[in-house]
């Protein structure tokens, strides 16, 4: 008892965050804030150190570890890489210079 | 064997406050992109901070994981032109889901080779987490597959009778052996029945659904892959999962529901109500007059607006006319014609599409502006011109109660002095549904391709400007 109840509130609370946040955010960027919120999920990753990386992996664990891993990072890199790339191009018209 | 305790549970915090930090800062396209380094910096801490645990002592797999992940999604990032974004996020989700129902099928395995054997409320966790990973995997994929075109499966939605009760039936079944896992997870002979399960609900939740419905389904799906990363942090009792899976699960949420009430439609009608299908309409539209003119004319009435509204659909992207369209803004602007872009929520293939692509074709974002602003605006605008889209300007939505897409909110170009609309041909759009706008007195049809059209526009302004 107790460490559930405990995450429990975190998940509410960190979900109550995320619709606020979220309400705040132009629908002008609403897809870089998807590629965004996608490569932060990828925090999945930690899990999947974990099992990869532990000492008396079986070979199951091993395998399952390593393709999370794998599909984790490609979220990760091409998640924030992406974002950023498409986030560049929204500019504003600089002033007319004559 | 102490920094476990005392200095990566604080890495962990840092790493969560950096991606709430991150998503804040995606408010203003001033703060975006320092939201993205403030998140990468997050990643940083929380990869590092899992990686000098104690538990970690096997490093070559995890580098060379690394390795093919990073050498795979720097080319993915780059390579990708805007217009396929939509399919790299559905493919993202995929990847993200998968990734996480993995972790989960392996701890379920792993408990019996290792121990110790999770409680009641950790099985719970797990089910969930994989229930929605598998299943998000191959809804993500066929939708993946929708968005690319892949040959081998349908773009137009297929229903059957009674496929709710078999999408149902499939889910009720999932979730049954789910239970019977959590209140005796030893029958592993259950488990992979649940995982064949899910992966076939997730397909079947796909194929009812077409494409003017992708931009909540992806949205839909982004939640799903968040909810199932969340549901890892309660397995593994790690809060920054839990938070960083929440913040996902509820951004894909909140949009889904903004591209719902953008097209006035409930989550089940999008989920069971197999929208976008033929209507059964006879070729009575056709008899029906329209006005149509050339460039040459299209081009002095632009030349001689005060106001143009240009308002965008997936048709421009697809015809690859946004540069040709800047191109007109320049002149235009120049020559003190007041244009700007009336951007529906669900134009394009997913939340916010148009104006990425927009965006990419240097179109300054203050330009760009949303539905419930221009709105009221429409009425004093000399020139509506619209480019592709079809169904979010039809006035059948807010005048005919047994239209299709009845109630749904338009962009109204129909209150503009003069309408103009680029189109191919007199066919309905992508929902297959007439639009009255086409036949107005005041609506002047511009035959042709996007593209083709707007560089003979611009070479007409062109001339009209060496006068």
């Amino acid at each position: 008892m107790g460490g559930y109840e405990f995450d429990l509130w975190v998940f509410m609370l960190a979900a109550f965050l995320g619709f606020q946040l979220i309400r705040g955010v132009s629908p002008l960027l609403h897809t870089p804030l998807m590629s965004l919120t996608n490569a932060i999920s990828a925090i999945a990753v930690v899990g999947a150190i974990l099992l990869t990386g532990e000492k008396d992996a079986t070979r199951l664990t091993q395998i399952l570890g390593f393709s999370a891993v794998f599909l984790a990072v490609l979220n990760v890199v091409s998640g924030y890489l992406i974002t950023d790339r498409m986030l560049k191009m929204f500019k504003k018209r600089e002033p007319e210079k004559r | 064997m102490k920094l476990d305790d005392t200095i990566l549970p604080i890495l962990y915090m840092l790493a969560a406050m950096s991606f709430i930090l991150a998503i804040k800062w995606m408010n203003s396209p001033a703060t975006a992109r320092r939201g993205v380094v403030i998140g990468e910096i997050g990643m940083l801490l929380a990869v590092v901070g899992t990686l000098l645990r104690f538990e970690v002592v096997n490093y070559q797999w995890i580098l060379v994981a690394f390795f093919l992940g990073t050498a795979f999604g720097i080319p993915i990032a780059y390579i990708m032109p805007m217009t396929a974004v939509p399919q790299r996020t559905a493919f993202s989700h995929a990847c993200g889901a998968l990734a996480s129902a993995l972790i989960g099928t392996a701890e379920y395995y792993k408990q019996f080779s290792q121990g110790p054997h999770m409680n009641n409320v950790e099985m719970t966790a797990l089910i969930i987490e994989t229930l929605l990973g598998f299943l998000t995997f191959t809804a993500s994929m066929m939708a993946f597959g929708k968005l690319q075109e892949v040959k081998w499966i349908p773009q137009r939605p297929i229903t059957y009778r009674g496929q709710n009760f078999v999408n149902l039936g499939i889910f009720a079944a999932a979730a049954g052996i789910g239970l019977a896992l959590i209140v005796a997870p030893g029958q592993t002979t259950l488990f992979p029945i649940f995982t064949a399960l899910a992966l076939i609900f997730g397909v079947l939740l796909i194929i009812p659904i077409g494409g003017a419905d992708m931009p909540t389904v992806i949205a839909l799906l982004n939640s799903y892959a968040g909810l199932s990363a969340s549901a890892m942090g309660f397995v593994l009792n790690n809060k920054m999962l839990i938070v960083a899976g929440a913040l996902d699960g509820s951004s894909g949420f909140i949009l889904s529901i903004i591209m719902c009430r953008a097209m006035n439609r409930s989550f089940t009608n999008v989920l069971f109500g197999a929208f976008g299908q033929l209507q059964t309409s006879s070729g009575k539209a056709e008899a029906k007059p329209i006005h149509s003119a050339s460039s040459e004319e299209a081009a002095q009435i632009l030349d001689s607006a005060r106001t143009v509204v240009v308002i965008p659909g997936y048709g421009m992207a697809v015809a690859q006319a946004q540069h040709k369209l800047r191109e007109m803004f320049d002149i235009l602007t120049k020559r003190g014609v007041n244009l700007e872009f009336a951007i529906h929520p669900v134009a394009g293939r997913m939340p916010g599409h148009m104006n990425v692509l927009l965006a990419e074709a240097d179109v300054p974002y203050d330009k760009l502006r949303e539905m419930e602003d221009i709105n009221p605006e429409m009425a004093m605008a000399d020139v509506a011109l619209i480019i592709g889209a079809n169904d979010v300007v039809n006035p059948d939505a807010e005048t005919n109660p047994h239209s299709p897409i009845a109630g749904m909110p338009i962009i109204q170009a129909y209150k503009a002095r003069t309408v103009m609309v680029i189109k191919r041909s007199m066919n309905p759009g992508f929902a297959g549904i007439d639009n009255p706008l086409y036949y107005r007195d005041n609506t002047l049809m511009l035959f042709g391709d996007a593209k083709s059209f707007l560089s003979s526009i611009v070479k007409e302004l062109g001339a009209l400007a060496k006068v």
